[in-house]
């Protein structure tokens, strides 16, 4: 019944990567300069990808929306970058972080993929290093490293509070080198507005200069989408403001699958929302668990006193508090994985112990009072300071912690007017990455023939939950080490078809397609702004497809994302016009994708009747609230095909098996 | 309606068609804008009004919104990202600015950054000066020698990354009067110096980038140091100096092209 062919080589899993490349075709240097490949985004995935491909010798048109490459939203990854360098000596191992990813992914990924991740992870580094990344070193002039949730070893390396912006500007400085020698193209500003498919194969796209507003016609023998993750599906996200779906609802509607839309995650240290004015989420790096502690008032009289404004955190005395995380979970603590401390915070609130001072009450305190005395007291003890009073204690702690987070705490109080040396700070879950996204197979290709996805904007490699610090190690795993490679075995047949013609048919229709949804936009005598209908799509996504869901919510919320996107195609309006620059009309292309994800990715969540990482079902769960996954029944992945509308879109199920990782029930405690 | 620590402001804005039209300041009003709000939270509010108003919403680069991604450009009040030190635009509160305040918004103001839209300007000359030599010349292996093989001390690591926080943002060039791209320029170039893997190009990397940043338009540096004051990750003007001895002893003693 199903279509789906995964691909995964055959043999032991820790030979399969290495025997697939040593049965590869390979493209010889001089076919490589006749060949073209769009990389569509400039992240961590795209950047690393166009660099590696043009270094290769292949001609790479990149694209981005933003003015350079080097603002692609991978720059706000913050905390660090997963490796099994086992620097530390304390028992890493490529097995390990495969079994840590998918064990944190709660056994809905693809064996063969993550181990593979987990193999060139130490590639990564040794690469960025070389490229002149900065990373964070110790005094003897080695790398340092740090802990992320939902592991026991210290793997993650990392730039201060930057790693994303360390290691984007990195891949930035690749690309550069080869847009200098003109082996990149690059096309900033402008955006992918449809695929082109000739013969069923990927040979371009159609694209929106955004500063002229010229429709282009781009042809190329691949066509990599690299373009993210689709957070802002729920509006409020700590996504960028433009990160959009667009590039990968696009080639869904041509024919690729979307896997696992409902798959998201919900980060639990962000700054919570201030009011209805708002645009935007800002994270707190997961860094800031290695020391900092979660905590509620026990009592409900102290968290009412705390929202009302009359009682401070630092009033409450230590017996007064709840440190959940650590309560609940005391193996893992504080440094359980994402979904875990996420459903924890909203447990707490929904209970009545939320200490936002916001409308809703919704956030929890995150404290750092514990580590400042901690490091003090051994700062004293280095520096030889005998009998030192509290102060002094406090003011070499602070020291240490303003070290290891300055900017982070930077952020917070500028952020709040909040000073989270002297007062605990609070935080509250927000949608912050996507699991799910274009189904794709070993090599990386998706349902449509030479279209490939990377990066979060596939779905291969975080199962249901991804751990921290693994973002940015797929993202540049895909594209400095794996793309390079698959690509290749597809591109070999490719080397006597000579360039592409933006004249073919084929290219002709999808331009009239792109330019007729931009003239309804232009011409559309609505009411209401496009932000109008992304605010009121984002509450019911928030509401009912978010930290938990259920049949009833998600029934609810099929119907309503329907209503709402009927109600955008009368009532949107887009001022302005087609021919020059203007984000209203960037924005309504992207909301209507939107429009049409969010009803599936509802669906997607009504469906898989289990309750697994970041998808969580209330009626599947434990009494103690506690995920409770259905193996027998959805031990698979969903990749849905498109057929219209996404009420008729079909799904298909690629069987996960499992031959090296026993499937267990995921447990911190 | 009306809270009680809603600000009532007016705001004179820069607006410009295209880069072949000549622009204006336009006047505008908005009413209750929470405190807590960012600044371009309350852009968005402004172009909410103005789209349902029936009239253009002011264009302006944004992306993140968390002081990281370098697209935020206005000039606000006279300053690169607004009043308040080591911020970008998307991280200035409206608590900064009192009821009843006029504010004055551009875009960046050089030759080198001409105007597209309103308040977006066209960075791409940091763009062909990163293209010039901001980089390292290695290509993707696997086969990069170990990450640890080439002790780095702690001080010289710290200072790279200083100098590698640099958003692209161009508030040093907005700043100066002379529009001069020395602190930009002098950042990536100190990263590399610093990094045994840069020293290698380091001859070849400031000459090329140097002679880019001249070939785009940028101004010299004469030392005044507003560069540094409104740089959003303060950056320090040791970097401009470290260029200097780069470039000095690079003219010196570099091969012959």
């Amino acid at each position: 019944m199903t279509k789906l062919d995964s691909k995964i080589p055959e043999g032991p899993i820790q030979d399969k990567w290495t025997n697939y490349k040593n049965h590869i075709k390979l493209v010889n240097p001089a076919n490589k300069r006749a060949i073209d490949v769009i990389v569509v985004g400039t992240g961590l995935a795209g950047g690393s990808a166009a660099a590696s491909l043009a270094e290769l010798g292949y001609n790479v048109k990149a694209f981005c929306y933003q003015d350079s490459p080097r603002r692609a939203h991978s720059i706000a990854a913050q905390g660090g970058i997963n490796a099994a360098k086992n620097y530390q000596g304390d028992g890493d191992s490529t097995y390990r972080l495969f079994y840590d990813t998918v064990k944190g992914g709660d056994y809905r990924s693809r064996e063969a993929n993550v181990y593979r991740l987990a193999e060139v992870s130490a590639n990564i580094i040794d690469q960025c290093v070389a490229q002149g990344v900065p990373f964070a070193r110790d005094y003897g002039g080695l790398l340092d490293n740090r802990s992320f949730g939902g592991v026991q070893v210290s793997r993650t390396f990392y730039a201060k509070g930057q790693t994303g912006q360390q290691l984007l500007l990195g891949c930035y400085s690749a690309m550069s080198r080869q847009i200098g020698k003109g082996k990149i193209k690059m096309y900033n500003r402008h955006e992918m507005l449809d695929i082109v498919k000739v013969d069923g194969k990927a040979r371009g796209i159609i694209a929106r200069n955004l500063v002229t507003g010229e429709i282009e016609r781009h042809s190329a023998h691949a066509v990599v989408i690299a373009s993210g993750g689709y957070g802002n599906v729920f509006f409020l996200s700590t996504n960028a403001m433009g990160s959009n779906v667009s590039a990968g609802w696009k080639v869904h509607k041509k024919g690729a699958f979307f896997a696992n839309p409902c798959y998201t995650q919900i980060h639990p240290t962000c700054i919570p929302q201030h009011g209805d004015q708002q645009s935007k989420l800002t994270l707190m790096s997961e860094s800031l668990r290695n020391d900092g502690r979660i905590w509620v008032p026990k009592k409900k009289e102290d968290a009412e006193a705390i929202r009302a404004g009359k009682l401070k955190p630092t009033q409450i005395a230590e017996e007064d508090r709840d440190y959940y995380l650590e309560r609940r979970y005391p193996s893992f603590g504080n440094l359980v994985p994402r979904d875990v401390a996420s459903r924890a915070a909203k447990e707490r609130c929904d209970a009545g112990y939320g200490v936002g001072t916001n409308e809703t009450g919704e956030a929890v305190y995150l404290d750092f009072s514990s580590a400042i005395m901690r490091y003090g007291k051994e700062q004293a003890n280095i520096q030889h300071i005998h009998n030192a009073s509290e102060t002094k204690i406090r003011e070499l702690g602070v020291d240490v912690i303003e070290k290891k987070y300055g900017n982070l705490f930077q952020m917070y109080e500028k952020i709040t007017a909040d000073d989270p040396y002297k007062t605990p700070m609070k935080i509250y879950p927000a949608v912050h990455y996507t699991m799910g996204g274009v189904w794709v197979d070993y090599n990386l290709m998706t349902t449509i023939e030479g279209c490939y996805a990377i990066g979060e904007a596939n779905f291969s490699d975080h199962g249901a939950n991804r751990l921290g610090a693994s973002a940015l190690m797929q993202g540049l795993a895909d594209g400095y080490f794996v793309l390079p490679y698959t690509i290749g075995d597809y591109l070999a047949n490719d080397i006597r078809t000579g360039e592409i013609s933006t004249d073919l048919p084929e290219f002709v229709a999808a331009e009239k397609e792109v330019t007729d949804r931009i003239d309804f936009f232009i011409n559309n005598k609505g009411t209401k702004s496009v932000d109008y209908f992304h605010k009121r799509l984002g509450k019911v996504m928030w509401n009912k497809v978010g930290m938990a869901r259920n049949a009833k919510g998600l029934t609810e919320a099929i119907a309503e994302i329907k209503e709402i996107r009927e109600e955008f195609w009368k009532e949107v309006k887009v001022p302005g016009s087609a021919d020059s620059m203007n984000p209203e009309l960037e924005k309504a292309g992207r909301v209507a994708d939107f429009l049409e994800l969010g009803e599936l990715f509802a669906r997607d969540a009504l469906l898989r009747e289990e309750s697994c990482g970041g998808h969580y079902r209330e009626e599947y769960s434990t009494e103690e609230g506690e995920a409770m996954r259905d193996d027998e029944h959805f031990t698979h992945v969903s990749a849905w095909e498109y057929k219209g509308e996404p009420a008729d879109a079909v799904l298909h199920k690629e069987p996960l098996n499992y031959e090296n990782i026993e499937l267990k029930t995921r447990s911190y405690k | 309606m009306s809270t009680a620590n809603g600000l009532n402001l007016t705001l004179k804005v820069w607006r410009q068609k295209n880069d072949k039209v000549k622009g204006q300041m336009e006047t505008y009003q908005v009413s209750d804008i929470s405190p807590d709000s960012s600044f371009l939270e309350m852009m968005d509010i402004l172009n909410e009004k103005l789209i349902n108003d029936g009239g253009d919403p002011v264009a302006f680069d944004h992306d993140c919104r968390e002081g990281i991604c370098g697209s935020c450009s206005m000039y606000i009040n006279g300053e690169a990202h607004g009043p308040g030190r080591e911020i970008t635009t998307c991280q200035l509160h409206m608590r900064e600015f009192k009821n009843g305040e006029t504010i004055y918004i551009e875009p960046w103001r050089a030759k080198a950054f001409p105007v597209i839209k309103d308040l977006v300007v066209d960075r791409g000359a940091f763009d062909r000066i990163m293209a010039a030599g901001g980089f390292v010349s290695v290509n993707t292996s696997g086969n990069t020698q170990d990450a640890n093989a080439i002790p780095i001390p702690k001080a010289d690591a710290d200072k790279a990354f200083d100098a590698a926080t640099c958003i692209g943002c161009g508030a040093c060039v907005a700043s100066c009067k002379n529009s001069s791209a020395m602190l930009f320029v002098s950042a990536k170039v100190s990263q590399f110096a610093l990094l045994p893997q840069g020293k290698v190009e380091a001859k070849e990397r400031v000459l090329n980038m140097v002679q880019q940043m001249d070939d785009e338009g940028f101004g010299n540096c004469s030392n005044t140091g507003a560069c540094e004051v409104e740089c959003p990750k303060g950056i320090s003007l040791d970097n401009i100096a470290r260029m200097n001895r780069e470039y000095m002893s690079a003219s010196f003693t570099a091969d012959k092209k």
